[in-house]
């Protein structure tokens, strides 16, 4: 299997009035082609940002202040190693890398799609480009993929406005979009929270047939558990900025370490869970986001570290536990 | 059980939203958003109501709220005090200001809901206040009991909503509909903005209050997890119209219409072990302004035949309390929560 | 969890303290703020504030260019400000006026001296003026106009006119607005079709001929005063349609808030759903919409009393002044009768800061 992209120890700060928000707080991971890595957790725990520094789009005041996305760069048929912390976010480089080689779909199409131009015209650009092709072929490719994307009659729809569509429908033509310039890493950025659970399942059956027919990998980011157990063959669960445990999808759900991950299966009523019970919560609130806190973030809503001082003063990382399963818990990975 | 225990009779509701076009204002098409739904609601149970956005769920919500006027149809409301119901469809607005104390809401949006310029004092107090139910000193002591008893501190309360969380203003939510001790609250999505572990407090903590206060819920939701763990009894509905209306149990175990099948079969389940059985419907959820002919699943069922494309299947009594809208439902086997990984 | 004591005081604000808080970070707007409250005192208290009254005439001095101020004297030593006593001259080439100074005069600039008699605000007889030199020195800041008016204390009495129009015609705006734009929105149906045309109908009227059409209907025999409050009238019969557009649109959009609904099912009235819901959501909005409001009638104004359809002397406004440098030679021989101009966009400018700060203070709740 083959890396495409790795992300080493990486840090995304945000410098606001208040003070100093630690958004991602040393993250890492590596992405495969042609495998799905799911990246879950609660809002404000910085999953969105994780995407948004692969692509250099992250908003300001936020600045990558550390840590390497080294990225296999390909072109004209040589492959190089390229650190993406390290581009000009609005230079040449990071822009061709950025719709070519690396795509993303956001959580409202609508807001990807330019209300006053047709989806074809959008799609026929972004295609143009990156890509040395005529305005035909650009037009033929267009419709082949909104046809491959599932949308009927794409030689029709393709002069549609994005208001015209439904939104499944625009969530297709967004991904469509996306995928016209083949890019090897789609990073998904809560891609089906806003549509229904039948147009859902719809969505993510499609994004992963175009995974096998396509070869890419996929950075799926999601608050939804079930959606991320879908779709992920690695799973990756964040919270306040840090990874808290890394594992393949069926150790994660099936065997979780982390009291964090456990607490969080818990809470969502389960198909098992007896009817009119009382469901397992997570006490407290996230932290105060400008706070520094050395040792483990979960402490004091955790329910395994019984006050344990040693998980909130030891910094600790996240440690390795079995084969493909890493573990960021104080109890666990620090020697008491 | 005694008809007295029924507490809301919804029979035959509909509304019909008029879209006007052109300088005059014509009406040139209506949507059909509710379009003859009926259930009803006995005192202290929880009815769910469930289905996807556009279905008519929460305009049948909001007509119980009075917030529209029906189209036809009834909904007779038996106040807690003895007196005969009343149909709030054609209730004159006297009439309705004695039974809104009965009747309350807790509303989706957290940060929508909440007045900014109020405090949680004034916001908790509205409802007694406004109802001449207390003030002064007996206000203060009221206010103060519903913030404990969401699990608020009580010496937060004169602080503005800005201050609070999503879980937390909708705990502030949910003592304002509590204020007056209520018969029946309206719960129109309440934790769908809500984190996970945010939402499992919000579950226990609505659960805890009826408990307590014996009251009864409308709950809306589009989430079946959460609506089978809250419910008695579920409706399904579709473009308006319910697909099927039975005890939770029955509709998990043995569900009688496709639609409900499908709409379980799609639930994401954290066990992918599951997914080879999942039901991947084609097409897209039908237009409430022109509504397919027949039934208005049958051009995404998977069984659908001719007599479906044609005859809109009424809603049949399949076994007591068991009520399904499918022409097929007593030839079909339709696989309950066994595909979503359920344990019953 | 603790909270810090910065977190503390920001989880008990108000609305009305965040809105602040976030102005205030606001650089041009406290700018703006800090110009329009100096402004409005200068206006308040002009009689005191300028040397000499709006009349005085100094026939010895017409069209003075602005007097010197000195620092230093003869022997170079560094004394307080002092001005020189100015003779009139005339230059026998060119037939002009000239101001020359005498050498040696010095009077010195004094605090709190007794000047021109004035009734402060109609209730106080006074002569103290905040500064002045003694006769026969004379101190004119921005120099003096063709009948020797001094310019600085005309200013500050112009001032005081322009603004009071644009606050006084604002305020009917207001209430117009509030009221016409209110039912519209509240009651909706013919009534809000009704509203809505009308003002259609208004905003269709080229706004200047329509004020000089109106202007030119008031019979010239009225009084000033009376002059004044017309004009205040007919300027706000075309500013309120702003006003009750931003309302109507605000109400509707309001009516639909899920938090009035949530009032309307826990059984409160409409009044109480008017003034306890509604008004306060968007006071805020009406604030900015008048503070932009104000500089566009100040423009009216000074554009009326320009083409001399609007205010008329007695009366003294920067309008009126402005009159005076209407033609090409005068604006050459003597420029300093342009610096009304420099009140007016002083205070157009600093009504735009406030009220630009405002709007993106009033949501203190978006990010």
């Amino acid at each position: 299997m083959a890396t495409i992209l790795a992300v080493e120890n990486l840090r995304v700060h945000f410098f606001l009035d208040q003070g100093l928000v630690r958004a991602v707080d040393g993250v890492s991971f590596t992405l495969e082609e042609g495998k799905t890595l799911g990246i879950v957790g609660e809002s404000g725990s910085g999953k969105s940002v994780i995407g948004q520094s692969i692509l250099r789009i992250v908003p300001p005041p936020g600045q990558i202040v550390e840590g390497n996305i080294l990225f296999q760069h390909q072109e004209n048929g040589a492959t190089t190693q390229i650190d993406l912390a390290q581009l000009d976010p609005w230079g040449k480089k990071a822009r061709s890398i950025r719709g070519r080689e690396i795509a993303m779909i956001f959580q409202e199409p609508m807001n990807s799609f330019s209300p006053v131009h047709t989806v074809g015209n959008q799609i026929i650009e972004a295609l143009r480009l990156h890509q040395d092709v005529s305005a035909a072929e650009a037009r033929n490719r267009g419709i082949e993929m909104l046809g491959r994307v599932g949308i009927p009659q794409p030689e029709l729809r393709i002069d549609a406005y994005p208001y015209e569509l439904s939104g499944g429908m625009r969530q297709r033509a967004m991904i469509a979009m996306a995928l016209v310039c083949n890019p090897r890493i789609l990073i998904a950025d809560e891609p089906t929270t806003a549509l229904d659970v039948t147009i859902q399942a719809q969505i993510l059956e499609l994004l992963r047939s175009l995974q096998e027919e396509f070869r890419m990998a996929i950075l799926f980011i999601s608050h939804n558990l079930g959606v991320i157990a879908e779709i992920s063959h690695e799973v990756m669960v964040v919270y306040f900025g840090r990874v808290m445990e890394r594992a393949t999808v069926s150790e994660i759900f099936k065997a979780p370490l982390h009291p964090y991950t456990k607490a969080l299966l818990e809470s969502v009523p389960g198909i098992d869970t007896p009817v009119r019970t009382h469901l397992a919560t997570i006490e407290g609130t996230l932290p105060d986001p400008h706070m520094y806190i050395r040792g483990c973030p979960f402490f004091g809503r955790c329910g395994e570290c019984e006050g344990n001082t040693v998980c909130r003063d030891e910094p600790y990382e996240l440690t390795w536990v079995a084969e493909d399963h890493y573990v960021a818990c104080p109890r666990i990975c620090v020697p008491m | 059980m005694t008809d007295s225990d029924v507490l809301l009779e919804v029979r035959n509701l509909k509304k019909h939203f008029p879209i006007r076009k052109g300088v005059l204002k014509k009406v040139v098409a209506h949507v059909k958003a509710v379009d003859g739904v009926s259930f009803s609601v006995r005192k202290g149970e929880t009815l769910g109501l469930v289905g996807e956005s556009g279905c008519g769920k929460t305009t049948v919500g909001r007509m119980i709220m009075g917030a529209y006027r029906p189209t036809e149809g009834s909904i007779w409301f038996s106040p807690p005090n003895g007196k005969p119901p009343l149909d709030l469809a054609s209730i004159d607005p006297g009439d309705m200001r004695e039974l809104r104390p009965h009747i309350q809401m807790i509303f989706q949006d957290p940060f929508a809901s909440l007045n900014p310029r109020m405090t949680i004092r004034e916001i908790i107090g509205e409802p007694l206040i406004v109802n001449k139910v207390a003030r002064g000193e007996e206000l203060d002591r009221r206010v103060h009991e519903l913030v404990e008893m969401v699990g608020l501190q009580p010496q937060h309360m004169s602080r503005y909503p800005h201050a609070f969380s999503g879980g937390q203003r909708q705990r502030i939510s949910i003592a304002r509909a509590m204020s007056l001790y209520p018969a029946l609250v309206v719960a129109d999505e309440p934790t769908s903005a809500l984190d996970v572990s945010v939402q499992a407090q919000i579950v226990n903590l609505a659960l805890d209050i009826q408990d307590k206060l014996g009251l009864a819920y409308l709950f809306i939701s589009h989430d079946l997890g959460l609506i089978r763990h809250f419910s008695n009894k579920i409706v399904v509905m579709y473009v308006g119209r319910v697909m099927e209306y039975a005890p939770a149990q029955n509709i998990f175990e043995r569900p009688r219409h496709p639609y409900t099948e499908a709409l379980m079969s799609n639930v994401p389940t954290t066990r992918p072990e599951l997914i080879g059985r999942r039901i991947v419907l084609r097409g897209e959820t039908a237009d409430p302004i022109n509504p397919p002919p027949g039934c208005p699943f049958h051009p995404r069922c998977l069984y659908a035949e001719e007599v479906c494309a044609n005859v809109v299947p009424p809603l049949a009594e399949l076994s007591p309390e068991h009520q399904a809208a499918c022409h097929f439902s007593r030839e079909l086997n339709l696989t309950g929560c066994d595909a979503l990984g359920c344990a019953v | 969890m603790e909270e810090s004591r910065e977190a503390q005081k920001y989880l008990d604000a108000s609305t009305r303290q965040l809105i602040w808080w976030r102005y205030k970070k606001h650089a041009l707007a406290m700018i703006g703020l800090y110009l329009i409250v100096g402004l409005y005192v200068f206006s308040m208290f002009c009689e005191f504030l300028a040397p000499y009254s709006k009349d005085t005439r100094h026939f010895d001095m017409t069209y003075a260019s602005p007097t010197k101020i000195r620092l230093f004297d003869d022997e170079g030593k560094l004394k307080r400000p002092f001005v020189r006593e100015v003779k009139m001259d005339v230059d026998l080439k060119t037939q002009q006026i000239r101001y020359l100074e005498v050498a040696g005069t010095h009077y010195p600039i004094r605090l709190f001296v007794r000047g021109d008699s004035y009734e402060f605000w109609s209730l106080w007889e006074g002569n103290l003026h905040l500064f002045g030199v003694d006769a026969p020195g004379r101190l004119f800041l921005f120099g003096t106009d063709r009948m020797g008016r001094d310019l600085f204390s005309r200013c500050l009495y112009g001032s005081r006119i322009s603004l009071s129009i644009g606050m006084f015609g604002v305020a009917l705006s207001l209430l117009l607005g509030l009221v016409l734009g209110g039912v519209s929105g509240y009651v909706g149906g013919w009534v809000d079709s009704l509203i809505q045309r009308t003002i259609e109908v208004i905003r269709c009227f080229p706004s200047i001929p329509l004020w000089m059409g109106l202007a030119a209907a008031m019979p010239p025999h009225w009084h000033a005063l009376k002059v004044y409050f017309m004009i205040t009238i007919i300027l706000s019969l075309v500013g309120w349609t702003d006003l009750a557009r931003m309302v109507r649109g605000k109400l509707i959009s309001l009516r639909e808030e899920e938090f009035v609904l949530a009032a309307r099912f826990a059984g409160a009235g409409h009044t109480r759903i008017i003034f306890r819901h509604l008004l306060p959501s968007f006071t805020s909005h009406i604030i900015v919409t008048v503070t932009l409001a104000i500089p566009h009638m100040v423009l009216a104004e000074t554009a009326l009393s320009f083409l001399g359809i609007g205010l008329r002397p007695p009366i003294t406004s920067l309008g009126t002044l402005l009159k005076e440098a209407q033609n090409v030679t005068t604006i050459a021989l003597y420029p300093w009768l342009l610096i009304p101009v420099a009140f007016v966009i002083a205070t157009v400018l600093a009504f735009n800061f406030v009220g630009d700060g405002l709007r993106d203070a009033v949501d203190p709740y978006s990010r």
